[in-house]
């Protein structure tokens, strides 16, 4: 099947109207998302703020935003009158560290199925967890 | 820094105001979403904003022009569309750009000519013969090649299916990329409104409820949902800007103005329809009953 071509670059770039992430944090977290796992490596030119903006209808400023963001993680670098461009690797934990985090979740989903809690008391009881965590943590520091 | 900033103004049409005591100001390079619903003098204030009409109270200025008293300074920086752009309907879409580059000092009609060619609307056709797609976009490339610093368009969407809205956005976001001009942009259809603008002014009854940043705005509210009966310690940390609730619980849209502290109420992101609903039912009905008051207390 040939798919139409889009874009001129290495990634497309998407806006989900239905998420509950803002525009630019979504941008953030695609871009992050294909460095990760190597759609883009270190050097590859980002699409150029006018081009993101008329290709999704959306602010170039948020682009801008976005783009920003990434500058100061430090994971993309911006020459001036060449463009954005990818600055670093990104890792995440290993492959190996994901497999045991995998298993252990695994060990206790089983382990919340024996105890009666089914799919969606699972989820709500992760977010309320992670939620307490977040703000023990907020509290903390 | 400021491009526009209106002060106490106001348009009175016989005894009717269409707006009252309006202050505002508009930062520089952003995109304005003004939002309100039919009424709420939107047209209004775009109109006084373009000096179409002398208002009948307070004051409006661009780049520290006057529309009316500095027109000659004022209207080359500005451009203009309007939900029902007035093109004249026997010319040609070439016609409209050869009349464009004669009334207009600043003109880049090379720009105007390969974005129409862009848009795959030939300069043969006749403003008669395009969709209302078309229509709008064309306007808009009009407006566009007066190069203004300042763009304001009263409901350039209204008529258009959400196909054309998209292109109409996507030739909109494309410009102020290329052009780094400030927009004003009025609309009733909130829906599109989320990532192409990035500031915000909810205008009802001639009046703003909020303005403000768009990202803030979003990210500062949520609905809480919690017992009813810790409604009042909730209410002492956030502020409620619409409430519901049942027996023993309470549905609340809030700005977050602190830390949500009680583990027995949830809190859920909004997106800018629920937002915008909940500023308008807010204050809408609120003075309604007002007025059914003074109007009793009157009588």
């Amino acid at each position: 099947m040939t798919l139409p071509r889009v874009a001129a670059g290495a990634i497309t770039l998407r806006m989900d109207t239905t998420s509950s992430l803002t525009p630019y944090l979504q941008l953030v977290q695609q871009i992050t998302h294909a460095v990760r796992f190597g759609q883009l490596t270190v050097g590859d030119r980002l699409p150029t703020v006018r081009d993101v903006a008329a290709q999704l209808a959306i602010n170039p400023n948020t682009v801008l935003k976005a783009y920003r963001h990434l500058e100061v993680q430090g994971l993309l670098a911006s020459r001036p009158g060449t463009g954005v461009f990818v600055a670093k690797e990104l890792r995440g934990p290993s492959p190996q560290d994901q497999a045991a985090l995998r298993r252990a979740l695994l060990r206790w989903l089983a382990q919340a199925k024996e105890a009666g809690l089914e799919a969606e008391g699972v989820q709500a009881l992760f977010a309320d967890t992670i939620r307490h965590y977040t703000i023990d943590q907020a509290l903390a520091s | 820094m400021n491009v526009l900033e209106a002060r106490h103004l106001g348009m009175r049409y016989g005894r009717k105001w269409a707006l009252e005591d309006l202050t505002l100001d508009v930062p520089g390079g952003r995109i304005v979403a003004l939002v309100g619903p039919n009424g709420a003098g939107k047209t209004t204030f775009l109109q006084l904003a373009m000096g179409f009409a002398e208002p009948s109270a307070g004051t409006v200025v661009a780049f520290g022009l006057s529309p009316r008293r500095d027109a000659a300074a004022f209207l080359p920086r500005v451009g203009y569309a309007a939900q029902e752009p007035a093109l004249f309907r026997r010319f040609s879409v070439g016609d409209l750009l050869k009349m464009g580059s004669r009334l207009n000092h600043h003109w880049d009609g090379t720009m105007a000519a390969s974005r129409l060619r862009r848009l795959g609307i030939g300069f043969d056709l006749s403003v008669a013969s395009l969709s209302g797609g078309m229509r709008a976009q064309v306007a808009l490339v009009l407006a566009l090649a007066k190069m203004p610093d300042l763009l304001l368009l009263d409901e350039p969407m209204a008529s258009l299916d959400p196909l054309a809205r998209h292109e109409f956005m996507r030739l909109l976001m494309a410009a102020s990329a290329e052009q780094g001009l400030t927009v004003i942009l009025s609309s009733h259809i909130i829906g599109d409104l989320r990532a192409t603008c990035d500031y915000l002014v909810v205008l009802t009854r001639g009046r703003t409820q909020l303005v403000g940043d768009m990202d803030e705005i979003v990210g500062g509210h949520q609905r809480l949902v919690g017992p009813l009966d810790s409604l009042d310690a909730i209410g002492r940390v956030q502020e409620i800007i619409q409430a519901e609730h049942s027996d023993r619980q309470a549905n609340l849209l809030v700005r977050i103005r602190g830390p949500l502290l009680d583990p027995r109420w949830e809190s859920f992101p909004v997106d800018l329809d629920q937002i915008v609903l909940a500023y308008l039912s807010r204050n809408a009905p609120i003075s309604d009953f007002d007025t059914d008051l003074k109007a009793e207390a009157a009588s």
